[in-house]
């Protein structure tokens, strides 16, 4: 690790003034992506800005039709929360499938959701729950939000505030971990929302994204079986030790039929 | 049984301080105005080194001195050495390199050491080193044994031509190939044995700490054996006396072979500490660990095995390629020779062997032992083969290996392949197993599964293994560049309190119980009047530390022949101050008495009266109660046994879960069944994870892909099931403890039964042949038809 300076403001409008006053200055949350990067040296922030000493950005609420979690809340937090459990219980057991415990102590949905790894869980119950991204400047709705590897819609220093989640209809989150880290192979979030079915992808490609062919065909049929024989296309997906794209475009099939099969159970 | 005694499952002494935190690793250890070692490693797999430029790195605040592999020359800093010589079938030595602890002309894998900077703390240490500016013409370079052998492939070494170290044989040729022209079926299997890195959960760790006052050197280090470091640094590289150095292994947190090696570091920070008379501290972070500590396995192997009609085992002929790395580690060269191919008959009575193995330099980590070192890969291979002739003839493989036991009455039996093991029973522990496994209503098991949507499978192996490694010289004979005795002193104190100190080395083991539990046994003294020490050459006369599960067949029986020396002197001191004759002594639960009569002492007022000696036969006997062992087995120990693995296939993915795991061992006699549970447990998770999980991965230009636990899979505790284990007891017949060792057999016979019940899962889905780690997508492409 190279030397920094840490500052831990107590407000967004200090948070924000270091981050201006600094070109290399990060945002520091959970530090569960963050601090490794920087003990191998691959990053070498001139400041840190600790986000955990500022008011409101480790709530979870309720509004009726939607939840809003704070971006400072641990994954631990979310997986145990009455909250979140009884309005979207398959963003519960996301958060609970996290890593390990002590990553799920640190790391927080602010930085999952900002540094969108795309072998992270979270994106995928972003978008496939057409969540909206809270910055301190702006809202972001979900199709607007993954870019590409590592890449959002956030612009230099714009701080994630919180993610508001409309209840859906019915959801639920399959998961192939990394033998290795756990991380997501393939995750794949269906959800039926107001808007409609949805079905994201983490994990197979360079961000989440939605696999429309079999939206529609669960529109028109919501079973298992309505998804046979919809070929997931790997040209665009990940390939590396873990596994093929080949094999990643099999499993987002299985995983998308387990999580209708568990919706349908 | 006495109580605390041989055979006792007595809590482990040593955790204690392990689990609050009390232990004293290497790293836990600071010296008096110590520096901070900081290697700079190679970044590529083959290149030149042009210019080491140092400059700007020494000229940071709190750098304290630069040195390169061309200062390490010039103070005749010899290099590392290889502690065991194998000849080529024609009579040729293997090519043995030269191997300086820092390169100066060429670097060979990433992350071989290039130039060390000593600063005041760890992080100038580090920023230093990125300034060291190293100018390299990058070569060619052979990231694997494909490529090595290729033709015109770049070469490691210019004298090792084909990239090839050695090409050894051992067995009867004609006699083989005469056991194949008269086979009636011939079963062939091509084998990869997956590479791995070992990964103890204590990186390496060295403190080089000279004392110019006493021109005299100690090195703090994290090794299985600090006596043959002493040896191979003092003697070959750095030339220093064994008087004037000392090498003390602490507590050291796991090794399983990758800590026997000497290493560069080891002979950096002492050599540098001198240079800058200040004690040099290196402690290795993790991804260091990935990228140099020795790696282990890496075989490929081509196997035939010539049956009758009936199956019985004619002739096997086996060819291995093994990758040793860019350079020669301590044990490298026997680990795929002497310790692999001679296991090759397994438990079987197959007349005619012959086994040949190139060993082939590579553009990375030098490979060596881990745990099992060798005899996993045999036992692997022969019965992965064995199983698939079950197949090929539509014999049950349980039969199959019935019909071709060494069976009781057999032993001693010659192997074709040098050994003579001296006993065992292999069908009592497979029928152990069996029951123990509940290897009867497997099919019921597998319906349940069925009705889940999974496929089940069982798979078996019977393994042998050669431990206690060995007479030293046999293993001169066979190579070795050492004596592999072991060494045990029995310090008994004057209140009656008893030190041990032993050659063998604990570093995890838990020696520091059953050592005791032999001393108890032995003397009748409390428990915790027992204190063991090991790992310091400063304390303990000698020893050749643990390895190739050792420790209690060698080590055991040197303490043994020590505590026996004590009761014999123990008796005459008695004898004496009973007034009667020392024939008469009996010596039992700690009293010494004479026989028939209610006279006796206690041995604590023996070994006062030893060294306070007032009324004692000074005439006849020395004071004092002190002894010491040297012991050198007669043979090899052959521990083995049976393991019964059944596993879960998700028909969907490909995931293979190990859902039960029976392991039925003969580790001969039993000092403390807990800690013998224990090393089964580990070695058969480690089995497992070479097995399904684990693999060592370079990119075609000597990158090494899988270096952080991100990317290299071990394997985790919802990986494994809760493990079934029982013993079957033949002693061992030529050391008085009748042990066998029990360190490594888990990993040498848990990778086959995994792999064979996976493949019995997929028999409705034609797959033969399946290599480790049986990954999720190998495993579903192998379903796909495209194994
Ligand atoms: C061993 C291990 C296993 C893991 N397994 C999984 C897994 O299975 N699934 C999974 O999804 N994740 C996994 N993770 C990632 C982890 O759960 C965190 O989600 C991730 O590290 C980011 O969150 P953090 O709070 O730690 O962010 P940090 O590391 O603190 O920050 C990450 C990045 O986000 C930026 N950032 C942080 N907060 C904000 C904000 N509020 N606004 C704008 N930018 C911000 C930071 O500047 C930084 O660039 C794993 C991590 C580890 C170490």
């Amino acid at each position: 690790m190279y030397e920094f300076n840490y500052h831990r403001p107590t407000s967004l409008d200090e948070a924000r003034k270091i981050l201006g006053d600094n070109d290399e200055a990060k945002l520091l949350a959970g530090g569960m992506t963050l601090l490794p990067t920087m003990k191998m040296r691959l990053a070498s922030p001139s400041d840190l800005v600790d986000l955990s000493n500022i008011e409101g950005l480790a709530d979870i609420s309720d509004s009726g039709d939607a939840i809003e979690i704070g971006a400072m809340v641990c994954h631990a937090e979310v997986a145990a929360s009455d909250v979140v459990r009884a309005a979207i219980p398959a963003l519960s057991d996301l958060a609970d499938s996290i890593g390990d415990a002590q990553v799920r102590n640190r790391g927080t949905i602010g930085g999952s959701v900002a540094n969108s790894d795309p072998a992270a869980d979270y994106p995928a119950a972003v978008l496939g729950l057409n969540a909206v991204v809270k910055t301190d400047r702006r809202e972001i709705s979900a199709d607007d939000y993954f870019k590409a590897l590592f890449e959002t819609a956030l612009e230099p220093g714009e701080i994630v505030i919180s993610v508001r989640f409309a209840k859906p209809e019915r959801a639920a989150y399959s998961k192939f971990p990394n033998p290795a880290s756990r991380y997501a192979v393939v995750g794949v979030m269906v959800a039926e929302t107001a808007e409609g079915i949805r079905v994201a992808v983490t994990g197979a490609a360079a961000c989440a994204y939605r696999v429309t062919a079999m939206e529609d065909a669960l529109s028109k049929d919501f079973s298992a079986g309505a998804l046979e024989g919809i070929a997931v296309d790997a040209a665009d997906l990940l390939s590396d030790l873990h596994a093929s794209a080949e094999y990643r475009a099999h499993l987002v099939g299985v995983m998308a039929r387990r999580a209708v099969r568990q919706l349908i159970a | 049984m006495t109580e605390n005694g041989f055979g006792a499952a007595v809590r482990r002494k040593e955790d204690h301080r392990f689990i609050t935190g009390l232990g004293q690793f290497v790293d836990d250890i600071n010296r008096p105005h110590q520096l901070y070692a900081q290697i700079i490693r190679s970044p590529i797999a083959h290149g030149k080194i042009n210019k080491v430029d140092v400059d700007a790195a020494i000229a940071m605040s709190g750098v304290v001195a630069v040195f390169t592999g061309a200062d390490m020359a010039a103070d005749g800093v010899g290099g590392i050495p290889c502690g065991w010589g194998i000849t080529s079938k024609d009579g040729s030595p293997m090519v043995e390199p030269g191997h300086p602890p820092l390169a100066a002309e060429c670097v060979r894998y990433v992350g071989d050491q290039v130039a060390v900077v000593l600063a005041e703390t760890r992080a100038i240490a580090r920023d230093a080193a990125e300034l060291v500016d190293v100018d390299y013409a990058e070569l060619p370079s052979v990231a694997n044994l494909e490529s090595a052998s290729a033709d015109g492939a770049p070469l490691v070494w210019d004298d090792a031509k084909g990239n090839i170290c050695f090409d050894w044989e051992i067995g009867d040729k004609s006699a083989t190939d005469a056991a194949f022209a008269g086979a009636d079926q011939v079963v062939t299997i091509d084998i990869v044995n997956n590479r791995l890195i070992a990964n103890a959960i204590e990186p390496r760790a060295a403190i080089g700490d000279y004392d110019a006052g006493k021109d005299e050197y100690t090195l703090y280090t994290t090794s299985q054996n600090p006596h043959v470091i002493r040896m191979l640094m003092g003697a070959f590289v750095l030339s220093i006396p064994e008087h004037k150095l000392r090498v003390i292994a602490p507590d050291v947190g796991g090794g399983f072979g990758s800590k026997i090696c000497h290493y560069a570091e080891e002979a950096i920070v002492t050599w540098a500490s001198r240079k800058v008379n200040r004690p040099v501290k290196w402690t290795a972070d993790r991804s260091e660990s990935f990228i140099s500590d020795a790696h282990g396995r890496d075989h490929v192997s081509h196997a035939e095995l010539a049956m009758s009609k009936d199956g019985d085992f004619l002739g096997l002929r086996v060819s291995t390629r093994a990758n040793l790395g860019a350079y020669l580690s301590t044990f490298g060269p026997a680990v795929p020779t002497i310790l692999y191919a001679t296991l090759l008959a397994g438990s079987y009575k197959t007349p005619a062997i012959h086994a040949e193995v190139k060993a082939m330099f590579t553009h990375t980590v030098p490979v060596d032992s881990y745990r099992g070192a060798g005899r996993p890969e045999a036992s692997y291979l022969l019965e992965r083969l064995v199983d698939k002739a079950a197949k090929q003839t539509g014999i049950d493989p349980i039969e199959l290996r019935r019909r071709n036991f060494i069976q009781p009455e057999d032993f001693p039996y010659q192997t074709p392949v040098a050994l003579e093991y001296d006993t065992g029973d292999y069908d009592a522990a497979v029928v152990k197993a069996i029951e123990l496994a509940d290897y009867a209503n497997f099919d019921q098991r597998r319906e349940e599964s069925a009705a889940r949507g999974k496929l089940r499978g069982v798979g078996i192996s019977t393994y042998i293994e050669a431990c206690g490694i060995a007479p030293s010289n046999v293993a001169g004979a066979l190579g070795a560049r050492a004596g592999l005795y072991e060494v045990g002193t029995v310090r008994v104190n004057p209140t009656g309190s008893v030190t041990v100190l032993t050659g063998s080395h604990s570093h995890g083991q838990g020696h520091e119980t059953t050592f005791a539990q032999l001393v108890v046994e032995a003397l009748g003294v409390d428990f915790d009047n027992v204190d063991i020490v090991h790992g310091d050459t400063g304390k303990v006369p000698f020893g050749m530390g643990t390895y190739g599960s050792r420790s209690a067949a060698v080590g055991g029986v040197a303490l043994m022949n020590a505590l026996e020396k004590i009761r014999t002197k123990a008796k005459k001191i008695a004898a004496h101050l009973l007034e009667a004759s020392e024939d008469d002594i009996e010596f039992k639960d700690g009293q010494l008495s004479v026989a028939g009569t209610d006279r006796s002492v206690a041995f604590g007022d023996v070994a006062m009266a030893a060294y306070v000696p007032h009324n004692y036969p000074l005439e006849t006997l020395e004071p004092g109660l002190e002894e010491t062992a040297f012991y050198d087995p007669k043979n090899f120990t052959f521990p083995a046994g049976c393991h019964i693995c059944e596993v879960e296939v998700d028909p969907d993915t490909g995931v293979v879960q190990v859902v039960r795991f029976t392991a039925g061992d003969d580790f001969g006699r039993i000092i403390n069944p807990m800690i013998v549970d224990g090393q089964v447990h580990g070695g058969v998770t480690q089995g497992i994870g070479q097995a399904l999980y684990e693999q060592c991965v370079y990119d075609d230009s000597g990158q090494l892909l899988t270096g952080s636990m991100m990317d290299y899979c071990l394997p985790k505790a919802d990986n494994v099931p809760n493990f079934a284990v029982t013993t079957n007891v033949t002693p061992c017949t030529h050391n008085v403890l009748g042990v066998k060792g029990c360190g490594e057999a888990g990993a040498i016979g848990s990778p086959s039964a995994v792999i064979n019940a996976v493949l019995n899962a997929l028999s409705d889905y034609n797959v033969d042949d399946l290599q480790m780690p049986a990954t999720s997508e190998r495993v579903w492409q192998a379903m796909q038809g495209n194994g």
